[in-house]
């Protein structure tokens, strides 16, 4: 067999079986400390599925976004919750043969689904992949002119999201002091000084 | 021994079925709960990017990146919410979980 495609199918099965294995041990890790380092794995596996198949812009995304922010969130959230990591475990047995039965027939019909299924003949690409322009010019033409209220609507969705985790997140505690600023700056030098005749020998 | 779509589309239902089965056995973690959710949104990323560059088009790209996005803030709410229900409970198991209906 040549080179050429021997090696693509190597580093398919690699990325792929790496990507299945940590994937595997995200959800039966008994430390959740690991499921979100093995997130981060199968993350980085996906990634270089990503590149095999030609979205190389997509594959540093998802590197940026997911193993940046996504799984560092995670990992924040499980260090700073206190919680037994044996009591998490519990009922995991009691699930686990119906859940594997399950997740078997349904990966088994997904498969035979994906190997049997063929594209039609009269397919036309909308917004076709060019080979002389590479892959994140190519984004960026059909981003910003197509499909340019979905990149607003997802601009908003972020801000709705961050919005309601600060407001979800936010403690307000009685004993801190905070800035009221509309109060600050609403301050007159009436409010803030007052005279006070002193009169000699006495004091206040 | 090449490479073609529906090795694609088997490692993503693969994923997608760990997902499902991660969301099955884990019931006392949230947390877990939430990261197999994130690897089912990856699979559905993966088959997306599988398709258009089978198919030559850049709109499931597109579509993905989308997918990306959700996923993002949903993991942010997500994990918000989870940060609270800890604080109001002192756990994260799914059962006792209704208690945050009205």
């Amino acid at each position: 067999m040549e080179i050429e495609t021997l090696l693509p199918a190597l580093a398919f099965y690699l990325f792929a079986g790496v990507a299945v294995i940590s994937a595997l041990m995200v959800v039966i890790a008994r430390n959740p400390v690991r499921s979100v380092l093995f997130l981060i794995m199968t993350f980085f596996s996906a990634a270089a599925l990503f590149v095999m198949l030609g979205a190389e812009f997509l594959a540093l995304l998802l590197i940026v976004v997911y193993v940046g922010a996504v799984a560092v969130l995670f990992l924040f959230v499980v260090m700073m919750l206190d919680v037994d990591f044996v009591e998490l475990k519990q009922g995991f047995a009691e699930y686990l043969p119906l859940g594997a039965l399950l997740s078997f027939v349904l990966a088994v019909e997904l498969i035979i689904l994906g190997a049997t299924f063929r594209i039609p003949k009269e397919f036309v690409a909308q917004t076709p992949i060019t080979a002389d322009v590479s892959n994140i010019e190519a984004f960026g033409r059909v981003l910003y002119t197509d499909y340019a209220f979905f990149f607003e609507a997802a601009g908003l969705i972020l801000l709705v999201a961050m919005i309601g985790a600060i407001l979800l997140t936010l403690s307000t505690k009685k004993d801190v002091k905070r800035q009221k600023v509309c109060e600050q700056v609403s301050r007159t030098p009436k409010d803030g000084l007052k005279r006070v005749d002193v009169k000699p020998g006495e004091g206040i | 021994m090449e490479i073609g779509l529906a090795h694609y589309l088997a490692v993503a239902a693969i994923l997608f079925t760990i997902g499902v089965f991660g969301i099955f056995v884990n019931r006392k973690n949230v947390v877990v709960i939430l990261m197999s959710v994130e690897l089912i949104l990856l699979s559905v990323n993966i088959n997306l990017v599988a398709f258009s560059a089978h198919l030559g088009d850049l709109a499931g790209q597109i579509f993905a990146l989308f997918v990306l996005t959700v996923a993002a803030a949903e993991a942010a709410v997500g994990l918000a919410i989870l940060v609270v229900y800890f604080r109001n409970r002192g756990d994260i198991s799914v059962d006792h979980i209704n208690l945050m209906k009205g």
